[in-house]
């Protein structure tokens, strides 16, 4: 770790740790590659490449028209700047924008014929496709409730969905749960009702392109009253280089339903930045509740900034109807430049929306990610708790708005956004937007930027911890709050990857 | 980029006509031809700038200033059982006679026109030269407009402890007026001052205060903005503050069109502290009101404030936009601000941006802000206890202002402002 090279050491920590720390970091244990035979379409984009990929998903003709608008649009419009992230310019025309396993050119039609080397990449990347009990490699799963929890994958290898597990169980209550090219073949009703009417093609930049070249992604509909009886979750995996991902995920919770959604997601280490744009629409109707979490663990590039994801993803749920719920909680550990605002549209009356988030950023990543709340229906509540961590020379944004619009009387916001800083060449910073237009809401932010404590750090090395476990510590009860949003199996991941981002960054 | 071209092709043709002020030595010519050169290149501000997104400045860029009914009031001038050196512009023009000798122990006072005039003057180090400063990493190109075009000012140097406040009076008398104004004050090493400004000044203001403050120096500042008059302002504040020195503002201001009162401060020498702080009380559709702060922390130990209060009715609207930036290596830095708006009724709104920019561990920085309506069960508390009901709401809007009003130093001035905000309270029922 070069951040650590130059960082003074502090007193009271010895050279030891400091070396041991250094072999430890960079140490991204996602940055395999699987080495399997791809089928490219050429790279770059233009309407060739956008009715390219719609024919390789077999898409009907409103689609394809739907995508060549937003690719029309897409071309008149300019890149954001206003973001606390440097990096440089995207060439658009040297991506390659669709990028699937050969042995997928037929769709499987279960999971016993999908390829074993695209099966072991999963497995090894602890998801395996597999109809069983608990998600495994994660550890402390094992002591589940004896009952068992059932999580069902979605598993997504570059541009294509590879498979999809317990599709069975689910159709059994109603829940339809697929790849979106899949939805768009057999559900084309749902998927024209809904598509775009959160997050619209014309909403930004990267929206834009996603609707224009999106390749698949995941597809979920709860039907009305139904409590979807599984997590769900769908994991991202770019393998392909100079591949950009663009993946399209829809969530429709009607009336009365719940569901509970799970994403992650990494890539392999690679001296080139990669292009992630992904849009996620949720759209929860009266009574029903979505929970989405996410731990985003894209390589984050090395410790001189070569190489990573730039993950530059719109999410958004629009809560429609009256009593309606949505919670997004995101782990943001990996991504060399992290743009992202997941956001709730509170429309329906006491509908309510909550955002946790942890950014940890080390070495030379830039995350600049927040949320929006916009409050349009009365008595709706919306709860803000960020957490954001700055080590090495990366710097932390969090960018948040919370709007409460004329109507929405009786409207309640609580933000909280902490930062932490570890050393003395990171940045942390918030730019927070409040808006109040009524006199019966209450709005109140509060913000924080500290060092870790030496008070709470002297305590813990006093109790025989050493210097590392200490911070470990501090910074874990520094995300509780927002670890304990996280479903269980993701908060033990998250845990250790808490305490894998930190290491090495003492001193 | 069109936009920016278009920005600044609007701004080329505004200034088209536009000279600075004649008769100032090399350097002031200078300083203006260089600031006017500034803003051609930036372009004025409009709505679509990201750091005018609350407030539309059209009404400030504007060739002609919009029209303000003169306001007379019987009310007794403010700070008037203060012993002061009164300093009084009319429209924004000096007023010899109606303002005291410009002499008082630890001061220099000179207007404007005079320190521009002669060749080598301390002021030169100054003037335009903090505005310039404060251009990044925003531009504030109204700042760089008074720059060039100031018509009139005060430079004050200030070489002991000066035994009495300066006072600067602006009075309003004709309702088309367009005043500019730029003053300089130059706090010596360990020397201190108190200013204090009130009045409305103009149909139209554009006032810019520098102040540099020397190691150990204190700068102290209280000004009321005018009552109920319908005048417009931009003002801006650019301070620059040494070690162990002490920068305290307090801006009160009842009603106004539309005010916009930006305050740059850096602060460059360790253990140095700045507060700023404002309370503003509005109503009606027309009034907005707009506190743009930004704090640069460049030193050690340095410890600044910022605490903003609202009071906001009938529909009307408060900004607020503060910023505190601590640079790498600004260890030990300890930043609190607040920002508050308490809304009497459904149409008023508060729109804020509170903002933290840290690139340096070991610092203490927070920030909170809020908006609510009065507390019903504190309300209802009261009038239980016999209070009435106004007077209950009155009481609870001055216990909400009181953090901000704690900011003035000298007890006699808050007082005397305290009993203008009941006043002020009394009448907007």
């Amino acid at each position: 770790m070069t951040a650590l090279d130059t960082v003074e050491v502090k007193e009271g920590v010895d050279q030891e740790t400091v070396d041991a720390v250094k072999e430890l970091s960079g140490n991204y244990k996602y940055g395999w590659e699987t080495e399997i035979e791809m089928d490219y379409a050429p790279k770059g984009v233009n309407t060739d490449i956008v009715r390219l990929i719609s024919s390789k998903n077999k898409e009907p003709e409103w689609m394809t028209d739907w995508r060549l608008s937003a690719f029309a649009r897409w071309e008149k419009m300019d890149e954001p700047t206003w973001a606390m992230v440097n990096y440089p310019d995207i060439d658009f025309q040297d991506i390659y924008y669709y990028a699937r396993p050969k042995s997928m050119e037929e769709k499987p039609k279960s999971l016993d014929e999908v390829d074993p080397k695209l099966l072991a990449t999963y497995e090894k990347l602890g998801i395996p496709l597999k109809e069983q009990m608990i998600l495994a490699g994660v550890e402390g799963a094992e002591d589940a409730p004896a009952e068992g929890r059932k999580v069902a994958v979605d598993a997504v290898f570059d541009s294509v969905s590879v498979g999809t597990t317990f599709q069975k169980e689910l159709e059994k209550a109603g829940v339809i749960f697929c790849s979106i090219s899949e939805a768009i073949e057999k559900h084309p009703e749902l998927v024209k009702k809904y598509l775009g009417t959160v997050v619209p093609p014309s909403d930004n930049f990267y929206a834009t392109l996603n609707s224009a070249v999106f390749s698949d992604g995941s597809f979920v509909y709860i039907p009305p009253g139904v409590r979807c009886p599984m997590e769900l979750s769908t994991y991202f995996r770019i393998n392909a280089e100079n591949t950009g991902q663009f993946e399209r995920t829809l969530i429709i919770a009607d009336k009365g339903s719940y569901v509970s959604y799970l994403e992650g997601c990494t890539a392999p280490k690679r001296d080139t930045a990669q292009l992630h744009a992904a849009v996620v629409e949720i759209i929860v109707e009266e009574d029903a509740e979505v929970k989405y979490s996410t731990v985003q663990n894209w390589y984050p590039g090395d410790e001189d900034g070569n190489g990573g994801i730039y993950n530059f993803v719109t999410k958004r749920a629009d809560c429609r109807g009256d009593r309606s719920k949505v919670m997004w909680t995101q782990v943001e550990t990996g991504s060399a430049v992290t743009w992202k605002y997941p956001s709730c549209i509170l429309r329906g009356d006491d509908s309510q929306g909550e955002f946790y988030s942890i950014a940890i950023a080390n070495n030379m990543q830039q995350a600049d990610t927040g949320t929006k709340m916009i409050h349009l229906g009365k008595n709706t509540k919306s709860r803000i708790v960020s957490k954001g961590i700055s080590a090495g020379k990366a710097q932390n944004t969090y960018r948040g708005l919370v709007s409460m619009h004329p109507k929405a009387t009786k409207s309640r916001n609580y933000t909280q956004c902490d930062s932490l800083l570890i050393g003395d060449k990171c940045g942390a910073h918030t730019v927070p937007y409040i808006e109040v237009k009524n006199n019966s809401s209450r709005v109140e932010h509060e913000a924080t930027t500290s060092k870790v404590d030496d008070d709470q750090l002297f305590y813990c090395r006093s109790r025989g911890m050493d210097e590392e476990e200490a911070v470990a510590l501090v910074v874990n009860g520094f995300c509780k709050e927002v670890l304990q949003a996280l479903p269980m199996e993701f908060a033990m991941e998250a845990q250790a990857l808490v305490a894998i981002s930190l290491e090495g960054s003492v001193g | 980029m069109a936009l920016a071209q278009l920005k600044i092709d609007t701004t080329a043709a505004r200034l088209a006509d536009v000279d600075v002020p004649q008769g100032a030595a090399s350097w002031g010519n200078a300083a203006r031809a260089d600031a006017l050169a500034r803003v051609r290149q930036m372009g004025l501000p409009t709505k679509r700038d990201e750091y005018w997104k609350y407030t539309d400045p059209a009404s400030l860029t504007a060739a002609d200033a919009p029209e303000a009914a003169v306001f007379k009031s019987d009310e007794t001038p403010l700070f008037d059982a203060v012993d002061r050196v009164k300093i009084v512009f009319v429209d924004g023009v000096f007023d010899a006679d109606a303002s005291d000798d410009l002499q008082a122990e630890g001061l220099e006072i000179e207007r404007l026109s005079d320190a521009m005039a002669t060749d080598i003057h301390w002021a030169k180090d100054i003037y335009g030269v903090l505005e310039a400063r404060g251009q990044k990493p925003v531009e504030r190109p109204l700042a760089t407009l008074n720059t060039a075009l100031a018509t009139d000012g005060v430079v004050i140097r200030v070489t002991g402890k000066a035994v009495k406040p300066v006072n600067f009076i602006y009075l309003h008398n004709d309702p088309s007026s367009d005043a500019i104004l730029h003053n300089v004050v130059k706090v010596e090493a360990g020397a201190e001052m108190t200013l204090l400004e009130t009045g409305p000044a103009a149909a139209r203001f554009s006032k810019l205060l520098e102040v540099d403050v020397a190691d150990g120096g204190k700068f102290n500042h209280v000004r009321a903005q005018g009552r109920d008059h319908e005048r417009r302002a931009v003002t801006h504040c650019f301070a620059r503050i040494g070690a162990e020195s002490t920068f305290k503002s307090f801006t009160l201001t009842f009603n106004g069109v539309l005010t916009r009162n930006e305050c740059v401060l850096e602060i460059v020498g360790d253990d140095a502290v700045a507060h700023v702080a404002g309370v503003c009380v509005g109503d009606g559709k027309d009034f907005h009101h707009d506190d743009t702060v930004f704090i640069t922390h460049d030193a050690l130990n340095g410890e600044s404030r910022q605490v903003f209060k609202k009071v906001l009715r009938n529909g009307a609207t408060g900004v607020f936009q503060g910023k505190i930036l601590v640079k790498e290596g600004a260890q030990k830095t300890d930043g609190y601000q607040i920002s508050q708006s308490l809304l009497l009724d459904d149409d008023s709104q508060f729109l804020a941006k509170p903002e933290l920019e840290i690139y340096a561990d070991d610092v203490a920085c927070s920030h909170g802000s809020t908006s609510g309506a009065i507390d019903e069960t504190a309300l209802f508390y009261l009038r239980s206890r016999g209070v009435p009901h106004d007077e209950a709401r009155n009481l609870l809007t001055l216990s909400f202002l009181a953090e901000a009003l704690a900011e003035i130093e000298d007890e006699a001035l808050a007082d005397d402002l305290r009993d203008r905000l009941e006043g002020w309270l009394a009448r907007h029922r």
